[in-house]
């Protein structure tokens, strides 16, 4: 086994020199992750903060389902969308199955409960601080949503980070709808397994490496701007 | 406002017409019985009230009283258990609701600019905003010098005023205040007074919660004195501060505790 300082600088080689397959694997897991998350935001935002504004029967019910599906394994997910998207399953026919769009579909299914629960949780304070200037307003059920959502832009942010966080360290589901298929569905996650396994630690170790360091930079900026929100008092 | 109403009929029906605006009457508002439990404790006991088109009136009383309470059941926030409100005779409805605006012991902004929040009133109240428009808003509330400032970092007196500005950008006939200045330094009352009081020119009827006697004496035409959730009287303001008809309101500008007897046997 070559030594760890080795793997390191071959890893960090990789990374500096511009490695074609590196970098092209690179943009597929953003592309896949960045639009799991915009799909997931859609769907959640709206969702949690309708959760957070509305009383209605089940209500209670509907939350701890939500809460309970934050923690969807996420090789279950990715064994139902394979079973939707195989030739048999009921989409077969749009032939998405090991493509970027079935990696999609899998990433915003997962996480979109997570985001609807956290945007619910971080509405729920703001439609009570809100709810009797909006009814005094008269504000239809819409446009109290959409006003709540944009007054708590800030923190729904932290919503769509965790979101961002789970899909783009995310490989079970990805690798059962996706396949790992070189240049057409191999993403970072998938690439990393796949390299451990090969004993090509250089560019799993590369690949690692840039997951890190894009985890960190997503986190530092959206602490950045909800420093400044917080600042102005909009946070 | 009254003289506006013009007694024409309503070309779809019997109801009056207000000349001016086209829209029906809305006062005389009158609350019959109105009254509100809460786990079995009586929160408001058959609040009857007439509130006349023009006026100043204010609600006074005791913490626990019902004023807030009564001010947020007239304005449609809650529904009371029994009784009802009639304007000019007719049930609450969409028209009155629209006509009518409310300030908050908290200013409650929007995490937004002060100008920010005015155009949101405006637009969710269907109307166009303009520069212009949103500019006189804030230079008649002395804020025009911070209109791009975020709202919630203004001071208080600031915050309440863009509070009041607000309600005011929709033009109301109907305006409610509960307690608007309960935290604000002596310039900023007078300086909220003044709104009130230019509201109140431009036509819309006043009804205003305070514990503040001396405000009271400055603002009300008519004092509404509640307590334990009973209005006790309702009487012009002089009246009501010459001679005040309940023990309970004697106590109350006294600055004496009052235990309600009828309260403490509920």
């Amino acid at each position: 086994m070559t030594d760890l300082g080795s793997i390191f600088s071959l890893a960090l080689s990789l990374v500096i020199s511009g490695d074609q397959q590196l970098y092209s694997i690179i943009v597929l897991s953003l592309r896949v992750t960045l639009t799991a998350v915009l799909l997931g935001c859609l769907v959640g935002i709206p969702l949690g903060a309708a959760l957070a504004t509305y009383r209605f029967p089940g209500r209670g019910a509907a939350i701890a389902v939500l809460n309970a599906f934050m923690g969807l394994p996420p090789v279950v997910v990715g064994l139902a969308v394979y079973l939707m998207l195989s030739r048999s399953g009921p989409f077969g026919v749009l032939g998405l199955l090991y493509t970027p769009t079935a990696m999609i579909i899998a990433q915003a299914i997962l996480v979109t409960p997570l985001i609807a629960a956290l945007s619910r949780q971080s509405l729920a304070d703001l439609h009570t601080e809100y709810d009797d200037l909006f009814r005094s307003l008269r504000l239809r059920p819409s446009d109290k949503i959409r006003a709540l959502i944009w007054e708590g832009r800030y923190g729904l942010s932290t919503a769509a980070l965790a979101g961002f966080g789970r899909a783009i360290a995310e490989v079970g589901a990805v690798i059962i709808v996706g396949g790992n298929i070189e240049h057409v569905t191999r993403v970072m996650t998938t690439a990393i397994a796949l390299e451990t396994s090969k004993g090509d630690l250089a560019l799993a170790l590369a690949l690692g490496l840039i997951l890190v360091t894009i985890a960190i930079a997503v986190n530092a900026a959206v602490l950045s701007l909800n420093r400044t929100a917080r600042r102005l008092a909009y946070a | 406002m009254l003289e506006r109403v013009a007694a024409t009929t309503a070309q779809n029906g019997s109801a009056p017409i207000d000349a001016k605006s086209g829209r029906p009457p809305m006062f005389p508002i009158a609350t019959r019985g109105m009254t509100l439990r809460d786990r079995g404790r009586v929160l408001l006991d058959r609040v009857s009230l007439t509130l006349d088109q023009g006026t100043r009136t204010v609600i006074m009383g005791p913490n626990g009283a019902g004023k807030s309470l009564t001010l947020r059941a007239i304005h449609g926030l809650i529904r009371p258990d029994e009784g009802d409100i009639t304007w000019a005779g007719r049930p609450t409805d969409a028209d009155v609701l629209s006509r009518q605006a409310m300030v908050f012991q908290k200013p409650m902004l929007l995490r937004r600019s002060a100008r920010a929040n005015i155009e949101f009133v405006l637009r969710s109240a269907g109307r166009t905003t303009s520069n212009q428009l949103v500019d006189g808003i804030l230079a008649r509330a002395r804020l025009i010098h911070v209109a791009a400032s975020p709202a919630r970092l203004l001071s208080g007196g600031e915050q309440q005023r863009l509070a009041i500005a607000r309600a005011l950008a929709l033009e109301p006939d109907l305006l409610f205040l509960d307690e608007p200045c309960a935290n604000l330094d002596p310039a900023s009352t007078l300086a909220v007074e003044d709104m009130i009081e230019r509201a109140r020119t431009a036509g819309a009827k006043i009804v205003l919660v305070t514990h503040d006697i001396g405000q009271a004496r400055r603002i009300a035409d008519d004092v509404v004195f509640m307590s334990s959730g009973r209005v006790l009287e309702h009487s012009a303001a002089a009246a009501f501060f010459d001679k005040p008809k309940s023990s309970a309101a004697e106590a109350y500008l006294a600055g004496r505790l009052y235990i309600d007897p009828a309260a403490s046997s509920r």
